[in-house]
C-alpha cells in the first residue's frame, strides 16, 4: 500500500494536490484497497461550491457505498469525465489517473488542518494497530 | 449446471394454457394499445414446469441447510405456521368482508398485538407496517408527530450510531430529518462522548440496535435512553435483534419509547426471498395515540347478556399517523407468527433467545483463535469476526463466502458491518443442532488453512455449487438488464 510523497491527506482518506490556488483531489491507494473494485463514481456538476468536510460524491464498490468529503472548500471547477466509462482508475492508479475533481480553493489556510504523508502513513499505522476501526 | 432462459427455450406456438372458446362478441384492441415487440416466451406447460423446478432445486434454503447470515435470523420456520396460515378461516376471506363475518381474523389481529405488547413490554401496538425498514419509517413519522404536537418544531436531528443497519440512515432521511453518525467505542457500545456531544435540543431521537449489529449488547442502554430523554430526544429500537432477547428483556424497560418487530424474523415466518416480512410498531403510553391504523380492539360483552362473545372490530387512533399499509397489514405472516408464539409460550420464547445465545457463542469460541475478532466479548445471538487472516494476506473474505459454499452452507453475511474491515457476520439462530454447529465451524477453520497453505482454492472457489465465481464487478460495470436474442 502506497502513500505518495508531496499530497495532503485527512483522515477520511482522500488526498490533495495543490497547484497554485487550484487542487486536485481523489482517495488514498489505502482507501481504494479496503473499498475493493470500484463499480461506480458519482461526482458533482462544475461549478458547484462545497465547504470543507462536505460530501461532494460517493464511490460505490461490490462491498459498500462510501461518500467522498472535500478537504478544502472551494469551486469544483472539473470532473475527470474519464471515470465515468473506467472507475476501475479509482483502483489502478488512484494518485493518477483516478483523480476525482479539481477544485478552485477558496480558502487556502484551510490547508494547514491537512495530514502531510507522513502523518498519514503514521494514522494509517496507528488505525491497523486498533485493528477495528 | 446450467439452466437455460426461458426465452432461450421458447418455441413458437407453444403454450402451457388452454382457453375455453369465447362465447362473447370479441372486439379489437384500439390499435396504439397493441403491442407486437414483446418476445413473450412460448413454452408447454411440462417445459414451464421442469424449468421452475429445476431453478428451485438450485436454492439454498433453510430448508435445504445451514443459513448463518448474521442480522437475517434466518431459523427454522415450523411448518406448523403453514398449516395454520392455510386454514380456510384465514384464506377464504377477503377485506371488504364485514367485521362481523371475519370475527375470528380480528380476534387473532388483537390477540396477536396483545403477545406483542406482553413480550416488549409496550403500551400500544399497531400491526400495520409490512417490513422492518417500513416500522421504522412508521416509528420515525410518530417521532416526528409528537414533537409537533406538542408544538416543538425545531427539532432537525436524529443520531444514528456508525454500527446501525443501512436502513436507519435511510428511514430517518425519508422523513426529513437529518443523520448525525455517533461513533462506537472500543468495546462495541455507543460512545458515550461522543453521543453527549451531539445532543441538545435539535435532536428529535436517537435510532439504536440492542444488541447492535456487533452482536454486542450495549452495556450501557440505561444511561443512553437517560442522556436522549434528557434532551428531549426520544428512543427508537430496531427489533431486528430481538432474538437474542426475546422472553429475558423487554425493550420497554430498557428505555426505548417505540421499536418495531420484525415478526417474519423472531417469530419465524419464511423470509428472505424478499419478502413478505411484517414489521408491527409498539410504543409508550406517550405515542400510543399517533400509531398507524387501523388497529384491532376488542368490546368486551355487554352485561346484560353473559353469555355472548366479545366483539372484535378496527378504530383509528386520535392522532394516528394514517394508513402505511393497504387493509390490514400481512396478514398471512400474523397468523403464523401468532402460531409460533402461541405454540412455545413465554417459557417457549425466553429458550429462544438461550440458545441463539448460546449457539453464537459456541461457534464465536472455536473461530475466534483463529479468525480475528475485533470485540473480544460474550456475543449476543451473533458476532462479527474480520477475514484478514494472518499469513493469508491474499485471500478477502469474499474467498471465504464463496468456499464456504463448496461445504454446502450459506455464506455468513459480509462487509458489514462497516465498522470492521473484512467483516463476516454469523449468526447461527437457536435453531442449530450442535453437529451443525461443529461441522461448520469445521468448514470454518479448515478454509482458514487453505487460506495460507492454497489460497487458489479460495481465490477459484465455489466449485460445487451450481454456478462458478460469478464477476460481480463486471455486472455492476456493465449491467445486462434484459434478454435479447
Amino acid at each position: 500500500m502506497k502513500v505518495e510523497q508531496g499530497l495532503l491527506y485527512q483522515e477520511s482518506h482522500e488526498w490533495v494536490r495543490l497547484e497554485g490556488d487550484e487542487a486536485v483531489v481523489g482517495i488514498s491507494d489505502f482507501a481504494q484497497e479496503e473499498l475493493n473494485d470500484v463499480v461506480y463514481v458519482e461526482l458533482p456538476e462544475v461549478g458547484d461550491t462545497f465547504a470543507k468536510g462536505d460530501v461532494f460524491g460517493a464511490v460505490e464498490s461490490v462491498k459498500a457505498a462510501s461518500d467522498l468529503y472535500l478537504p478544502l472548500s472551494g469551486e469544483i471547477i472539473a470532473v475527470n469525465k474519464e471515470l465515468e466509462n473506467s472507475p476501475q482508475l479509482v483502483n489502478e492508479d488512484p494518485y493518477g489517473k483516478g483523480w476525482l475533481v479539481r477544485i478552485k480553493v477558496s480558502d487556502p489556510d484551510e490547508a494547514k488542518d491537512l495530514l502531510s504523508a507522513d502523518a498519514y502513513a503514521k494514522f494509517l499505522a496507528e488505525e491497523a494497530q486498533k485493528g477495528g476501526h | 449446471m446450467t439452466e437455460p432462459l426461458i426465452f432461450e427455450i421458447s418455441r413458437p406456438g407453444r403454450c402451457a394454457a388452454s382457453l375455453p372458446e369465447c362465447d362473447v362478441p370479441q372486439a379489437a384492441l384500439p390499435k396504439n394499445l397493441v403491442r407486437d415487440e414483446l418476445p413473450l416466451p412460448e413454452v408447454s406447460e411440462l417445459d414451464l414446469v421442469r424449468h421452475y423446478v429445476r431453478l428451485s432445486h438450485m436454492n439454498h434454503a433453510v430448508d435445504t441447510g445451514f443459513y448463518p447470515l448474521g442480522s437475517c435470523t434466518m431459523k427454522y420456520n415450523p411448518k406448523m405456521n403453514e398449516v395454520a396460515a392455510r386454514l380456510p378461516g384465514f384464506t377464504a376471506v377477503h377485506p371488504y368482508q364485514s367485521q362481523f363475518t371475519v370475527q375470528g381474523c380480528l380476534q387473532l389481529m388483537f390477540e396477536l398485538q396483545e403477545c406483542l405488547k406482553a413480550i416488549s413490554g409496550f403500551a400500544a401496538v399497531s400491526l400495520q407496517p409490512a417490513a422492518g425498514a417500513h416500522g421504522e419509517f412508521a416509528g420515525m413519522l410518530m417521532i416526528r408527530a409528537y414533537h409537533l404536537d406538542r408544538g416543538d418544531t425545531g427539532r432537525t436531528k436524529v443520531l444514528v450510531p456508525d454500527s446501525a443497519h443501512g436502513t436507519n440512515p435511510a428511514s430517518t432521511a425519508m422523513c426529513g430529518y437529518e443523520v448525525v453518525e455517533i461513533r462506537s467505542d472500543a468495546r462495541g457500545n455507543v460512545d458515550l462522548d461522543d453521543l453527549r456531544a451531539h445532543c441538545d435540543e435539535h435532536v428529535a431521537g436517537m435510532m439504536l440496535t440492542n444488541p447492535n449489529t456487533l452482536g454486542l449488547f450495549d452495556e450501557h442502554i440505561l444511561e443512553i435512553a437517560d442522556i436522549v430523554h434528557s434532551c428531549g430526544g426520544l428512543l427508537y429500537g430496531d427489533g431486528a435483534n430481538l432474538n437474542a432477547i426475546v422472553g429475558v428483556a423487554k425493550p420497554a424497560e430498557l428505555g426505548f419509547d417505540v421499536m418495531h418487530f420484525n415478526l417474519h424474523k423472531t417469530f419465524s415466518t419464511p423470509h428472505g426471498g424478499g419478502g413478505p416480512g411484517a414489521g408491527p410498531v409498539g410504543v409508550t403510553d406517550a405515542l400510543a395515540d399517533f400509531l398507524p391504523g387501523p388497529i384491532a380492539g376488542m368490546w368486551p360483552a355487554s352485561s346484560d347478556s353473559p353469555d355472548d362473545e366479545p366483539e372484535y372490530g378496527l378504530y383509528m387512533p386520535p392522532k394516528s399517523i394514517g394508513r402505511l399499509k393497504s387493509f390490514y397489514g400481512n396478514f398471512g405472516v400474523l397468523v403464523r407468527a401468532y402460531a409460533y408464539i402461541r405454540h412455545l409460550g413465554a417459557e417457549g420464547l425466553r429458550r429462544v433467545a438461550e440458545h441463539a445465545v448460546l449457539n453464537a457463542n459456541y461457534l464465536r469460541v472455536r473461530l475466534q483463535d483463529t479468525y480475528p475478532l475485533p470485540y473480544r466479548r460474550v456475543c449476543m445471538h451473533e458476532f462479527v469476526l474480520s477475514g484478514r487472516l494472518p499469513g493469508a494476506e491474499g485471500v478477502r473474505t469474499i474467498d471465504i463466502a464463496k468456499r464456504l459454499m463448496d461445504f454446502g452452507f450459506h455464506p455468513p453475511t459480509i462487509y458489514f458491518p462497516l465498522i470492521v474491515p473484512e467483516a463476516l457476520m454469523i449468526e447461527p439462530t437457536e435453531t442449530e443442532s450442535l453437529e451443525t454447529l461443529d461441522a461448520f465451524a469445521d468448514a470454518m477453520l479448515r478454509i482458514a488453512e487453505e487460506a495460507r497453505t492454497e489460497p487458489d482454492t479460495l481465490h477459484n472457489a465455489p466449485f460445487t455449487a451450481p454456478l462458478r465465481r460469478l464477476d460481480d464487478v463486471r455486472a455492476a460495470r456493465e449491467p445486462k438488464l434484459r434478454w435479447q436474442p
